[in-house]
């Protein structure tokens, strides 16, 4: 499948030897290729509609300088297009915005199995390593079987507090009987994960609406799985209604996916892609990075090696 | 004015079929993950259809459109479906639970053994999810659930857990026994390798087994879906799928694609989709319903 994009790629980069500028002609078989590159990798169809507008605009009348070849200078509007959408301003990949009077309140959000407990630990052992801060964290997750369990063991693991909670309880009160520990104790950060909820399921929607109010966290994180597919688009848009997000983690991107949802989630809610999670340990989180992330998106180890071969 | 709108109403529904009546198509199939190289072929099929056999109305269309479809994904039904209808000459029969993090095995598990239990069978389930943060844990509540026993260790990993669990099922005459195990990416092969280390403890312990390899596959997942059956089949030579989350808005369409990948030759048959996080949200996978859905 991916051999023959390449093939059907170099095939339209080698015709397009020798032109001087990008035409509306010699882009335009290009352009269907980038566009089913794009939907291979998972980016949401209607993301990719916008996109190849974009491109087109760009790309039009775009001098070939020097060695450049049109197919290498359009590859290039592509790569560097994807990045910047993805980058935003960059200001906020690999960070946390704990400018707030302590605990900062940080609420997870996601669908059910995308990482979000594990990224809280991840989180945790990160605040308190490179931020030197105080983390306490909590479960509200009292549907799935042993996900306060799951949760007191990698905070455990990490070192850091696990507030506890029990099933028979509501969310909202143990997040506030958490936030009240907080307070009284110092801490700086207070974690608290969620249950995974289905963007459509409106009982469990309104209750991580409710939280949210409750709680006035300074980030709302949304955890998303890097190997989704089309749906990307439905549920951020979501939880994006439900709630005001403040930053993405892209997880598992330690896998052989495209990961084209993180264009997906990021065009759809304009939220920053914060952080990836790359293992399943404690270790595995890492700033996000808009370049590699369009590269991987791409393809673009095939992509390059073609267009150096034209 | 009923009648007007009548009229217009029945004009739109067997509209001429034009250009863009295949965009909007073909944007529906590519919006349930179905991929590229199996939307591109429907379409060209659909094509083809319209022209060689006249066909102007897209109510016909789409009709054959279903048709060929469903045709395609008959070959992924079981007949008979081990899940809902189990026979078995194997006492213990052993299913191994596999698939990449998250994607439901666990809960699955929980559902099977309902299942199972629903057609008389006794069961016995095996905590051989040995890493993941009280995974033992979760496997252990469903057990509860049901009401069946979990075998479980301590420490040790998979392979000592399930080697227990089959000699603990051969005892007590279970007629079937579900092994869990971590979720794994298929990139990282160590643990692909730790999985067929665990096969082969399972075939030492109890030739022919384990009886059913069942991958378990997140139907929110798009292209990559299909890079996990491949390559968990190739590893393990998977009896069968489970689609999960698909009560949510992502269509699973990765299961056309599968079925077009595995067209000729062995395939794992897709037994059973999963609609929820509840016990009994487990159904058997029809080719004819999940169409009728796709185009829903
Ligand atoms: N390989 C890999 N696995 C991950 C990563 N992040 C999470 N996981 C695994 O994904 C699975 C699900 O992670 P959880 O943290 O339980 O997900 P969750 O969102 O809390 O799930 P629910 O609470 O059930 O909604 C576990 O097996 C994790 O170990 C990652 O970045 N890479
Ligand atoms: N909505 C919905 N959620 C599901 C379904 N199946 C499983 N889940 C949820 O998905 C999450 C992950 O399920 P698990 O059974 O823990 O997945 P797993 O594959 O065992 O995960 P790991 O062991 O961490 O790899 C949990 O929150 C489940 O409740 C389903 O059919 N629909
Ligand atoms: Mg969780
Ligand atoms: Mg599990």
């Amino acid at each position: 499948m991916l051999e023959n994009l390449t093939d059907r790629l170099s095939r339209v980069v080698k015709t397009m030897r020798g032109e001087a500028r990008l035409t509306e002609s010699n882009t335009a078989e290009m352009l269907r290729e980038i566009r089913l590159a794009l939907l291979e990798a998972d980016v949401a169809l209607p993301v990719v509609k916008t996109l190849l507008e974009q491109i087109k605009f760009k790309a039009l009348g775009e001098e070939v300088v020097g060695s450049l070849s049109p197919g290498q200078a359009l590859v290039g509007v592509v790569q560097r297009e994807l990045a910047q959408v993805m980058a935003g301003d960059g200001s906020q990949s690999g960070e946390i915005n704990l400018a707030t009077q302590p605990p900062a309140v940080i609420l997870m959000a996601g669908l059910q199995g995308a990482g979000k407990t594990t990224s809280v630990g991840k989180l945790a052992k990160w605040l308190q390593e490179k931020k030197k801060k105080k983390v306490l964290t909590v479960s509200c997750d009292v549907y799935r079987p042993a996900a306060i369990e799951q949760l007191a063991t990698v905070s455990k693991q990490v070192g850091a507090e696990c507030f506890p909670s029990s099933v028979d309880q509501k969310p909202a009160a143990i997040a506030l009987a958490a936030l009240d520990w907080a307070r009284r104790h110092y801490f700086d950060v207070l974690l608290v994960d969620t249950a995974g909820r289905l963007g459509i399921d409106e009982v469990l929607m309104q209750e991580i609406e409710d939280l949210h109010n409750k709680l006035s966290p300074i980030e709302t994180l949304f955890v998303v799985d890097a190997m989704l597919g089309q749906d990307a688009v439905n549920t951020a848009k979501a939880f994006h209604d439900a709630l005001p997000l403040s930053g993405v983690i892209l997880t598992k991107l330690d896998g052989d996916s495209r990961g084209g949802a993180a264009l997906s989630v990021r065009q759809v809610t304009g939220v920053p892609l914060k952080f990836i999670g790359t293992a399943e340990k404690m270790d595995g989180l890492e700033a996000f990075d808009a370049e590699r992330m369009a590269n991987r998106i791409l393809g673009m180890g095939d992509i390059l090696a073609l267009v150096e071969q034209a | 004015m009923l009648g007007l709108r009548k009229t217009l109403g029945s004009l739109f529904k067997s509209s001429r079929i034009d250009e863009a009546w295949f965009d909007t198509l073909e944007d529906s199939l590519i919006q349930s993950d179905v991929g590229m190289p199996t939307c591109m072929q429907l379409m060209a099929s659909l094509r083809q259809a319209a022209k060689s056999e006249k066909v102007q109305d897209s109510e016909t269309l789409q009709a054959l459109l279903i048709q060929e479809l469903t045709r395609l994904l008959q070959a992924l039904e079981a007949h008979p479906n081990p899940i809902f209808e189990h026979q078995s000459s194997h006492h213990p029969a052993i299913w191994l639970i596999v698939g990449v993090n998250g994607a439901g095995k666990t809960t699955t598990i929980g559902k099977l053994c309902k299942q199972f239990q629903s057609q008389g069978k006794s069961i016995l389930l095996a905590a051989g999810d040995t890493f993941r943060a009280a995974a033992r844990n979760q496997l252990l509540e469903w057990g509860q659930r049901n009401q069946v026993d979990v075998i479980a260790q301590e420490s040790g990993d998979a392979a000592a857990v399930a080697h227990d669990a089959i000699h603990a099922a051969i005892s007590r005459k279970t007629d079937i026994l579900i092994i869990d195990t971590a979720g794994r990416l298929a990139t990282q092969d160590h643990l692909m390798e730790e999985l067929k280390k665990v096969k082969r403890v399972i075939a030492k312990v109890l030739p022919g087994a384990p009886h059913h390899t069942l991958l378990i596959l997140d139907g929110n997942t798009g292209q990559n879906g299909l890079n996990q059956v491949k390559a968990f089949h190739a590893a393990l030579g998977l009896t069968g799928l489970i689609v999960t989350k698909l009560d949510g808005t992502a269509k699973g369409g990765v299961i056309c694609a599968l079925a077009n990948t595995f067209q000729d030759g062995p395939k794992p048959a897709v037994l059973a989709l999963g609609k929820g996080e509840g016990i009994g949200d487990l159904i058997p996978f029809n080719a004819s319903e999940y169409c009728a859905e796709l185009f829903n």
